[in-house]
């Protein structure tokens, strides 16, 4: 009984990262910037460990990191994917400095890279309430907006709509999903959760709102089958979760039957 | 407030880093179905970039109707290897519920659009813009990709849209403007070489 309770909290906290960031990468998808994700999770984890070297929360150290490559995103206007590797480089860099300088930040390197759930407490589960709140509003507002602007880009230039405010906000909730998710999962199984369910509902879904339930259901499902199999297993919970989507997914492709183009 | 004009262009130049086209002057009424006619590279995209704020104007005036809300159907309507939407969500992100679309378009509605072929996904594309709800529209080369029977048709949206939108209209092909349009301007003779 008291396993039970131990784990609770880390699973409830991946069980909202993990249904999120399927959404949220349904958009980052449309946007063609998935890898603008891994630039925030490299972000967010260095800046966790430099956090924790001065004493802050590892959640509230990866969101000002996160925050910080989105605003360097929207307000330096980097075109192409130039700006996101040189975050995966400066936030690679920056971990293993950190990780092996300090003793603290040697464990939590690990843990980070590992994706070790079963650390989270309820700093994470907060966060992860916060960052759902926050999601299920913003999505609300700028999907459609931003579905828009990306199929119709003149629509804005042309009724002068401050379109920058948009963008900025997307990335500001893409930042802070990634941070609170590379805290709580780690940071490999935040990018998975962003990008393979989102690449799997493209490929298969009918029509919009088959995306967004696909993505969310496939993420959900993936993480709730992983957390139980890595503690089964006596596994890390990171390398299980990514190696499952990666099979069902790779499967799921194989079975799905290729559409005709129309003539 | 409702004979004033949308839009009136006097000695318009306009351009990017250098002038492109102009001096030029017209103007657009409301339900007006308005045609600009050039041949290719005569500068009729920068035109109706200068209008959507895309493209800098150099000399002249080029005045908007206060609160105008505008619509503009770029020459290369966005098309991603993957679009996971059909039709309807099309549509329905473009805000286009003014009223139904025409019957041909019906049966493709709930397809991926990502499987449509050109001239249907440009029809689509084109639908998208003119069911709104936008005081001006902005074509730019809307029979790209269209078969005959797809100009047509959309000849026959845009002569049913007369006297009730104002639609600017720029293409290459004189005798679909003349089909399609209340009045036509040839831009020819404001080309900058």
């Amino acid at each position: 009984m008291a396993e039970y309770t131990l784990f609770t909290v880390p699973f409830l906290s991946g069980l909202l990262v993990a249904s999120l960031l399927s959404a949220v990468g349904v958009l980052l998808r449309l946007r063609n910037e998935w890898l603008a994700a891994l630039g925030f999770a490299h972000l967010a984890g260095a800046s966790a460990l430099v956090g924790l070297a001065i004493h802050l929360p590892a959640v509230l150290g990866a969101t000002l990191g996160a925050v910080l490559g989105a605003a360097i995103k929207t307000l330096g206007r980097f075109r192409g994917n130039t700006v996101y590797a040189l975050m995966i480089l400066a936030g690679w860099s920056i971990t293993l400095l950190v990780a092996a300088n300090t003793r603290l930040g040697s464990v939590m390197g690990h843990a980070m890279v590992e994706g070790q759930l079963y650390f989270a407490d309820y700093s994470h589960f907060t966060a992860a309430v916060m960052l759902a709140i926050a999601t299920l509003a913003g999505l609300y507002w700028l999907m459609p907006i931003l579905v828009r602007n990306r199929f119709f880009p003149g629509h804005d230039a042309a009724n002068r709509l401050p379109a920058w405010r948009w963008h900025l906000a997307f990335d500001l909730l893409a930042a802070l999903a990634m941070a609170v998710a590379t805290a709580t999962v780690g940071l490999m199984a935040a990018f998975a959760l962003v990008f393979i369910p989102p690449w799997l509902a493209f490929r298969s879904a009918r029509n919009w709102k088959q995306v967004l339930v696909i993505s969310v259901s496939f993420g959900t499902a993936g993480y709730m089958v992983a957390f139980f199999l890595a503690l089964w297993l006596d596994q890390p919970f990171g390398p299980v979760l990514v190696a499952l989507l990666l099979v069902v997914a790779g499967v799921l492709q194989r079975l799905k039957p290729e559409q005709p183009m129309l003539s | 407030m409702r004979s004033q004009p949308l839009l009136v262009a006097n000695g318009l130049v306009a351009g990017y880093a250098e002038p492109v086209i102009g001096p030029l002057s017209f103007s657009v009424g409301p339900g007006e179905v308005v045609g600009l006619w050039g041949a290719n590279g005569s500068g009729k995209s920068t035109l109706l970039r200068a209008i959507a704020n895309r493209a800098r104007v150099f000399e002249g005036d080029l005045e908007q109707r206060p609160e105008l809300t505008l619509a503009w159907q770029m020459q290369q309507p966005v098309r991603l290897d993957e679009m996971p939407l059909n039709g309807h969500d099309y549509l329905r992100f473009a805000q286009a519920d003014r009223e139904a679309p025409s019957p041909r378009m019906v049966p493709w509605l709930d397809q991926r659009i990502d499987i449509l072929s050109g001239g249907q996904f440009q029809l689509l594309a084109v639908w998208a813009i003119l069911g709104g709800w936008a005081d001006l529209v902005l074509l730019d080369e809307p029979t790209n990709n269209l078969d005959p029977q797809g100009q047509t048709i959309l000849a026959e949206i845009l002569k049913s849209e007369q006297g009730t939108r104002a639609v600017l209209l720029v293409s290459h092909e004189q005798s679909f403007l003349q089909q399609a349009c209340d009045r036509v301007i040839n831009i020819e003779g404001s080309v900058i070489r």
